[in-house]
């Protein structure tokens, strides 16, 4: 059963990614043209899921969008997870006063309302970035934000690893410092890294979502999930007009086939 | 028999107990949006607190906001001396406060006493203190009074519509009050609930006593959502100031209780930072310094579709500071900038500005790009911004939009001057030019274009400045009214603000709501509250 599960959502995965990647070919409308003569129009042939008040088309705004998903929220969750190595597996490898300080300023970052910390960063930035850069720098910011939950445990890890026999017998072959951390200490974090990756990109893609729900997501006219799930907040025009939750199931699709792809993927690693 | 007898008349009771209370049963509710912050009507700021103001207090003279005319109230009769420094008013004779308390002369002068005082710091009074000096009341008779004050003050009649009078021999203080209604509990957080006052003194033509319901509740509910899920299920009666998107609903699911009321008092602007030290690039600075460029803006914005497409039509282009819904103040001869890239082409080759492929260049160069900011959250504004970067990309110009959030916004506007452009509402509360005085002034801090300025930094805004003070210093209306359109209009040429639209008053009434007579003003659905009744309750 849970092959089946599995194996479905490797291929919803992979069609969404094809179709980011394809997404000209997929959605010949550009996703920015507003046609003001066409604007909440139902879905056709012209415009798949119909039209934005805009004038937009949907569909190419939810391909696009989902591009900028699955470009950037692997980015963030790899920048996110390789910071959490640095400090969280260094300071379980070294322990002493560096664990007791790197775990402090981790405590004090998960104990963070990051929310608010994301908004108040997001408005000290400049003004004049395109939408590109206003992207970038929002997974940027989710990525510095997320290493901290993932630190704890490479820190765990990380002192486990200092203390196994292993470790011993290469430090008693005279193997020490940064060797000993990239060589015995490193690799054998990796399979928790993996995991972690695979829990950080749904989790940025859901934060990216939260703040486009707020309207503090990426700048028009680029489309994200988040933005597109505001049509969402018009509730009544959602039972006459159901292809608005498009963007709602891809991103509980995406989501949660993440989540049946971890556990398997996870484990295996671990194993191996 | 006697079983039989008793039956009848516990049935007999019942039923006219029933029948009593539909009838004293007679409640209006509505949604407060955050909690009111006093009960004091002198001190009042915020919305909430407003309204129980309204709905409460007993005023002089009122503004019917109907026929945008005064009427007289408490006071039956007045007249503002030939300086505009005096103004003799006649009390209405038999009027008693909610506990019974006689009304007289003596209480008009422990009002403005109360109201001119600088230790109480009452908002309220700010309008009267025209220049230094202090404002004097003397009492003659028992219904004559007449108010001094140190310096002419315009349209000082249509200020009395927001003084609440207040007993000076009342042991409740403000709470004994000669409005429709009275404070009857208070549950914070949760709800207010307003009871009819036994002594209100208005009557029906037909002789009934005012007003016609027994209570008003009044729901503290933040979320704007709820409150139309609340009205569609009948639980409250009344929305004032919808918003589109819930208008659109209401007027699906429920479309005889929505009501478009036309233009409202309050418009959509857009502006640009012309502040000289503010940390932007100076070439940018001499671009929206440029009146030619201002214009050319103008003219590049496409208004129809701004208000088709974001307000669903429920919004029409706006030429000025002032609606069409203010039939005095409104000068007609204005029109909005006509959609026309021509023309703003035109304005930019004016100032050197050229197109180099897809570009817009200025003369020495550098490309046209800026940036947008508007709040966050606010739909209707960020649609606008995505339509204006839309029509402004046609002419070359590249557009960027930042929507912060509300404090960060504030900062940069009016603190650091750390922003290019702007797009935010402006709501007025208020028919009468001097209300505005503290956006036209160049000295004003809301002046948000150039605001603070030591000396008017333009000829036009040196024009304004004396247009607006004599506009203020004179009690003739005609030549307050000359004064004020020679000001929309400097405004209009000049484009400082880019009006974009008007937006329409929405409303929702449940059908069980009887006389109510809905205006653009605010309040616009209860401003007639004590001849609102409630069916069916």
């Amino acid at each position: 059963m849970m092959k089946a599960i599995r194996a479905i959502s490797i291929a919803i995965l992979s069609i969404a990614l094809l179709s980011c990647i394809f997404a000209e070919f997929v959605a010949p409308n550009h996703y920015a043209k507003q046609d003001r003569e066409a604007s909440n129009e139902p879905p056709s042939h012209r415009y798949l899921l119909g039209t934005d008040e805009l004038g937009r088309d949907r569909f190419a705004r939810l391909v696009y969008g989902s591009r900028v998903s699955f470009t950037l929220a692997p980015a963030a969750a790899i920048f996110s997870v390789l910071l959490a190595e640095i400090i969280g597996g260094l300071a379980g490898y070294v322990g002493g006063v560096w664990k007791s300080a790197a775990m402090a300023v981790t405590d004090l970052v998960l104990s963070m309302p990051w929310l608010f910390l994301l908004i108040t960063v997001r408005a000290a930035l400049p003004l004049n970035v395109s939408p590109m850069v206003s992207v970038v720098v929002t997974f940027l910011l989710l990525g510095m934000l997320g290493w901290a939950a993932s630190a704890r445990m490479l820190c765990s890890a990380g002192t486990q690893i200092r203390q196994s026999g292993y470790v011993l017998q290469a430090q008693a072959a005279g193997c020490r410092g940064w060797r000993l951390f990239f060589v015995h200490v490193a690799p054998n974090l990796k399979p928790l890294l993996l995991a972690q990756f695979w829990i950080s990109v749904p989790i940025f893609i859901l934060a990216e979502a939260n703040l486009g729900l707020l309207g503090l997501g990426i700048s028009e006219p680029l489309p994200s999930w988040g933005g597109m799930l505001r049509e969402l907040e018009n509730y009544s025009a959602l039972r006459s007009e159901p292809w608005r939750f498009a963007a709602l199931i891809l991103l509980f699709l995406v989501v949660s086939a993440f989540q049946f792809v971890l556990p398997e993927n996870a484990a295996n690693e671990v194993r191996s | 028999m006697k079983f039989a007898l008793k039956t009848f008349w516990m049935a007999a009771v019942l039923l006219l107990a029933t029948i009593n209370s539909s009838a004293q049963g007679n409640e209006l509710r509505f949604v407060l949006h955050a909690e009111p912050k006093t009960f004091d009507p002198i001190l009042v700021q915020d919305d909430s607190s407003e309204t129980v103001r309204y709905l409460t207090g007993g005023v002089l003279i009122r503004l019917n906001r109907k026929s945008q005319k005064l009427e007289p109230e408490l006071a039956t009769n007045w007249k503002v001396g030939s300086s505009g420094k005096t103004i003799r008013l006649t009390i209405r004779g038999g009027v008693q406060f909610s506990d019974g308390t006689p009304f007289s002369a003596d209480d008009v002068a422990y009002t403005f006493r109360r109201l001119m005082d600088p230790a109480v710091h009452s908002p309220t009074g700010d309008a009267f203190r025209s220049s230094s000096g202090t404002v004097t009341t003397q009492v003659s008779g028992k219904d004559q009074v007449t108010i001094t004050f140190p310096a002419p003050v315009a349209g000082v009649a249509r200020l009395f519509d927001s003084i609440v009078m207040m007993s000076a021999k009342s042991a409740l203080k403000e709470k004994a009050v000669l409005g429709p209604f009275m404070v009857g509990e208070y549950h914070p957080g949760s709800y207010l609930l307003l009871k009819r006052n036994p002594h209100y003194w208005k009557q029906d033509a037909g002789g009934r006593r005012l007003p016609l319901l027994d209570s008003i509740r009044l729901d503290i509910q933040q979320n704007r959502d709820t409150e139309t899920l609340r009205f569609q299920r009948g639980d409250i009666d009344l929305i004032n100031s919808l918003d589109t998107d819930y208008f659109n609903r209401l007027l699906k699911d429920a479309p005889g209780s929505v009501t478009d009321l036309g233009p409202s008092l309050d418009a959509e602007q857009f502006w640009f930072n012309q502040v000289k030290r503010s940390p932007i690039p100076a070439y940018k600075i001499a671009w929206f310094r440029s009146t030619n460029f201002r214009r050319a803006i103008a003219h590049a914005t496409n208004r129809d579709d701004i208000s088709r497409l974001v307000f669903s039509g429920h919004a029409r282009p706006a030429s000025g500071p002032v609606s069409v819904a203010n039939k005095f103040w409104f000068n007609a001869k204005l029109k909005p900038y006509v959609f026309d890239r021509r023309m703003a082409m035109e304005f930019l080759a004016k100032d050197g500005f050229r197109r180099d492929g897809t570009t817009l260049r200025d003369k020495d160069g550098h490309p046209v790009e800026f940036s947008i900011i508007t709040n966050a959250g606010n739909k209707a504004r960020e649609r606008e911004a995505t339509l204006i970067q839309q029509d402004l990309a046609e002419l070359g110009m590249k557009v960027n939009i930042v929507t912060l959030d509300f404090p960060s916004l504030i900062d940069r506007i009016s603190q650091s001057f750390n922003y290019e452009a702007c797009i935010l509402g402006l709501l007025n509360s208020d028919l009468d030019p001097n209300e505005q005085m503290n956006v036209w002034l160049s000295s004003s801090e809301n002046h948000q274009w150039d605001p603070s300025q030591k000396s008017p930094a333009t000829q036009w805004e040196a024009d304004i400045d004396k247009l607006m003070r004599q506009q203020a210093s004179s009690t003739n209306d005609t030549v307050r009214k000359q004064a004020y359109d020679r000001v929309q209009e400097v405004v209009w040429e000049q484009v400082p603000f880019l009006y974009l639209v008007t937006k329409n008053a929405l409303a929702a009434i449940s059908p069980k709501v009887k006389n109510a007579e809905p205006t653009v003003l605010r309040p616009q659905t209860y401003w007639n509250i004590e001849k609102i009744a409630v069916q069916g309750k």
